[in-house]
């Protein structure tokens, strides 16, 4: 079954907001081989101006892809999950996220473009915080494979 | 990062002026490591079984990952990575990991463009393992 092009122009919105840790920017930030002290120590983040250690730039892929979830395994969306690969990924940053950020996500579903038998899906991810602000916008693009 | 990165400023030097350069290795464990951090935890990328009969060569990395290596190693050289306002990459080819073994992946980032008046450069990421390209058009958008 092809995706579900009746899905484009929806916005999914029911992911509960992303609460940022220390521990998880660590985390990722050891897991991308990123060893900058701003991500590590709080007082060479704050003596760059950050209020608390900032992620890597890349960081913003775990809030964007927990939200996607919500989109990609809806039953009626029709997208298997196994014939998925990533064709393109993009961070366009408002400000660097940093440790004590509480966000919220909406996962736009922006186009779906069937080509030779591969479904291209994407997917724009706005990230705001408390305030409303917003923080990154994550742009995704997943090729399905069709049957 | 087993090369030294040197810092240059972007107004002092022309477009196409080699920035930095580095070579990051990886292995099975960094992929289940960035499995863990991540919260990706797609077979292809740990289970080499699953990723055979898929038709993969071998286990690959995560695409995520080898974007998030090549942006560690472009935050080293700009020295703060908040001044990072824009990086978009297509994932070309896969990286298979033999096991046991290792990958190398290497990044080379050229200025692309000066924008005086915005305040901003673009660099241009080249992305190699094993002599191929992997990521296409990787550039990043930074704060001067």
């Amino acid at each position: 079954m092809s995706v579900n092009a009746d899905f484009v122009g929806r916005v999914f919105t029911g992911t509960p907001p992303y609460e940022v840790s220390r521990v998880k920017i660590a985390e990722f930030s050891s897991a991308v081989q990123s060893l900058h002290p701003s991500h590590l120590d709080v007082e060479a983040a704050r003596a760059l101006g950050h209020p608390d250690v900032i992620a890597p730039t890349t960081f913003a892929v775990v809030i964007a892809q927990r939200a996607e979830a919500e989109y990609i395994t809806d039953p009626a969306a029709t997208i298997d999950f196994s014939r998925v690969v990533h064709a393109d990924e993009r961070f366009t940053l408002q400000r660097p996220i940093h440790a004590g950020d509480v966000l919220s996500t909406a996962v736009h579903v922006d186009s779906i473009v069937e080509r030779r038998g591969i479904s291209m899906v994407s997917t724009r991810t706005e990230i705001t915080d408390e305030a409303g602000s917003s923080v990154a916008t994550v742009r995704s693009t997943l090729a399905v494979r069709g049957e | 990062m087993s090369e030294e990165i040197a810092v240059v400023k972007v107004a002092d030097v022309p477009v196409g002026t080699e920035l930095f350069s580095a070579t990051v290795e990886l292995e099975r464990s960094s992929l289940v490591k960035y499995a863990g951090a991540s919260g990706d935890f797609n077979p292809i990328h740990w289970n080499e079984r699953f990723a055979r009969e898929v038709g993969l060569p071998n286990v690959i990395v995560h695409g995520m990952l080898t974007m998030g290596v090549a942006a560690s190693v472009l935050e080293e050289w700009i020295q703060d990575p908040g001044r990072v306002l824009d990086y978009g990459v297509r994932f070309t080819r896969p990286i298979p990991v033999p096991d046991p073994g290792s990958v190398e992946v290497t990044v080379v980032g050229k200025l692309g463009a000066v924008d005086a008046e915005a305040g901003t450069a673009r660099i241009d990421l080249n992305v190699s393992s094993d002599g191929a390209t992997v990521l296409g058009k990787a550039q990043a958008v930074i704060k001067t």
